[in-house]
């Protein structure tokens, strides 16, 4: 099977340990072990969000609410310079406007700003959502379409109903027997090594 | 079944009714939603999605005759300048309204039931957004020339006019329709996943895949994801007020008696929240029916959607009420007559009262706990808003055809043109929905998971 040749080819490298749990109170008591032993490169894969996994896990906040106020900020500019640009004939610093329009004797560039709130409201929400979407979607590593976890069976369960944690052979207390020792202790099933 | 016995309203949390009734388990939510996708479509799918693709057709006949001679085939004349492409935007965009609500301002609310029911009203907002868009596109008479709605500038370097309240839409609902899509995908996420994961063939295991972008479920992924889907959740709920805030200066800030009133933007988003529960309610109860899914969108759910039409609906009944009052009270003689005239002199008066029965005296039967958790009665009065919101916005645009001057007066009559454009417009929307009924998990597993209570960590630990 030409499957086969390419196989043997390919040098299989290690990745890790994953093993199963089938309730959301067992993964977590498991995650605290795997945090209290000192893993760090460990990952708990759940079907859905767990209350208090962070904790669980020992991991710092996302930094994404930063990134969501920087693309925030950066809409509420474009929306002011934009609207304000766009209808006065002189800008800031002397700059050349987009095209003065009296209308109905209203105040033009920053003097009308107030007429121009929809515009950079909407303009804000657009980039903060981006920011909230792309963001997270980045921060996450994805899209990533491979994943070493993929060729492990009962992982297809991860979204349906089975808890699972992963440590990764890269942790600097890796050991295979101490990280099976931990499994079996919390109760994992379906403990297999699994190779990139 | 025992637990819908239970208190919906318990201060104790874990003496409330269920949101997942009949004692299923994760397994077995996951395989209630996806047998839908995963299961064959019978004859029934097949003749509707051929129903709605004729009216999708006769939408695309519509519009070409539209393009190729002109709004002229429309009934709009002069001073009704706006007919029923403005009536049928904001019909539209108001359906929508109800799935940003539930998916937003709810979860802002910490209302767990929301999950059982979002995934479908925002889809159900992204289609009923689809249809708004084709209006304020097609009606401006020169359809190439669309683009000017965008903030750019044309050969003579003129910029559109940021004051109007036209661009403000074209601002408001293109950024509403961009977040909505948004927040409905990463919503989506983690269920395309699960539909990729439990994928036979190779097709479908390559496009979920895709759409998935390769979900694995690992906590530091939630934790970036959970943040993601509250900030949105966040910004969506300003965004879902202003969106028909604006849609209503598009008649308050024009000076005309009968639109240039203060209560148009909180009336206006009223009566569009309204009118998206009522949709949901009217698509949602057969649905559930259909497909079994009772369990999991349950008579509490139900109940809560008819709580809501009853609130907002008094609001909007307020609102006319208050309309009129002001109209007297201002003194000024053009409002009194744009509001007794509406109801009593002009010839559009029997939309008026559609408008009232339907909308102000319908929801009120919702007082009744009968009447709220009764499947029949809840659909029929559904229906009902539905036709009662479609007026009001009706009655508001046929203000115009008695304006300042008896001498300018006119009547105005819908063409076959009109109509054949709006029943195309729901084909729009039903093609849409029946795509997404046979292709994307409709009811959000993951978060409906959620709020089992199997999923707390501590369940059935004593604190």
């Amino acid at each position: 099977m030409a499957h086969e040749k390419v196989k043997k080819v390919v040098e299989e490298k290690p990745y890790g340990i994953v093993g199963q749990y089938s309730t959301p109170k067992d993964v977590y008591h498991a995650a605290e072990n795997f945090r209290d032993a000192g893993f760090k490169n460990f990952e708990v894969y759940t079907p859905f969000p767990i209350h208090g996994m962070d904790q669980a896990m020992g991991i710092k906040p996302t930094k994404l609410p930063w990134i969501i106020l920087l693309c925030g900020i950066t809409g509420l500019t474009i929306g002011i310079c934009l609207s304000t640009w766009a209808s006065s004939e002189t800008w800031l610093f002397g700059i050349e406007g987009g095209y003065k329009m009296i209308i109905s004797g209203k105040p033009d560039g920053f003097d009308g700003i107030y007429e121009f709130i929809p515009v950079i409201f909407e303009t804000t929400i657009l980039l903060s959502a981006f920011g909230a979407v792309f963001g997270m979607i980045a921060l996450n590593g994805l899209p990533k379409l491979y994943n070493p976890l993929f060729k492990h069976d009962p992982f297809v369960k991860v979204t349906d109903d089975g808890f699972f944690i992963a440590v990764e052979c890269k942790d600097p207390l890796y050991d295979d027997k101490k990280v099976k020792e931990i499994f079996e202790k919390s109760g994992g099933t379906n403990v297999t090594e699994i190779t990139d | 079944m025992s637990d819908t016995a239970l208190d919906p309203f318990a201060d104790n949390p874990k003496k409330r009714t269920a949101l997942v009734q009949g004692g299923l388990n994760f397994g077995q939510v996951t395989e209630k939603v996806c047998n839908v996708i995963e299961g064959k479509f019978g004859r029934v799918w097949w003749m509707c999605l051929g129903v709605s693709l004729s009216m999708l057709g006769l939408l695309g006949i519509s519009i070409g005759y539209l393009i190729w001679e002109g709004v002229g085939i429309w009934g709009v004349n002069n001073p009704v300048g706006w007919g029923w492409a403005i009536v049928n935007f904001v019909f539209w965009v108001g359906i929508g309204h109800a799935g940003t609500l539930i998916s937003a301002i709810l979860f802002l609310l910490r209302q767990n039931w929301r999950t059982g029911v979002n995934r479908f009203a925002e889809a159900m907002t992204l289609m009923a957004v689809a249809c708004a868009g084709i209006f304020p596109g097609i009606h401006i008479g020169r359809v190439w020339a669309a683009y000017w709605m965008f903030p750019l500038p044309n050969q003579m370097g003129l910029w559109p006019n940021f004051r109007s309240p036209l661009l403000w839409d074209m601002f408001a609902v293109s950024t509403y329709a961009t977040v909505s899509l948004l927040f409905w995908y990463v919503g989506l996420i983690p269920d395309l996943a699960t539909a990729r994961d439990r994928a036979t063939s190779k097709i479908r295991k390559i496009v979920y895949g895709i759409f998935s972008l390769g979900w694995t479920g690992a906590n530091r992924h939630w934790q970036s994801y959970e943040r993601a889907y509250a900030t949105l959740a966040a910004l969506a709920t300003p965004l879902v007020l202003s969106v028909h805030t604006i849609v209503s200066f598009d008649f308050a800030v024009a000076n005309l008696p009968g639109w240039h009133t203060t209560i148009f933007p909180p009336y206006f988003v009223a009566g569009a929240v309204f009118s998206g529960f009522a949709m949901v309610i009217s698509l949602l109860v057969p649905i559930r029916k259909i497909f079994g899914l009772e369990e999991i969108i349950t008579m509490r759910h139900l109940e809560n959607m008819n709580k809501i039409i009853l609130a907002t609906g008094t609001m909007v009944g307020y609102a006319y009420g208050m309309e009129f009052f002001i109209a007297w009270y201002s003194g000024v003689e053009l409002e009194t007559f744009a509001f007794v005239n509406r109801a009593f002199g002009s010839p559009f008066g029997w939309a008026y009262w559609i408008m009232v029965a339907c909308n102000v005296i319908t929801p009120q039967l919702f007082w009744f706990k009968k009447i709220r958790t009764s499947i029949t009665m809840m659909f029929i009065l559904s229906i009902f808003v539905n036709i009662g919101m479609w007026f009001e916005r009706f009655v508001i645009t046929m203000t115009l055809h008695r304006d300042f001057m008896p001498s300018s007066w006119a009547e105005y009559h819908p063409t076959f043109w009109d109509v054949s454009t709006f029943i195309g417009s729901w084909g729009l929307f039903l093609t849409l929905l029946l795509l997404f009924i046979r292709f994307v998990p409709m009811i959000a597993i993951a978060e409906v998971k959620i709020v089992m209570p199997e999923s707390d960590p501590h369940h059935g630990e004593e604190h």
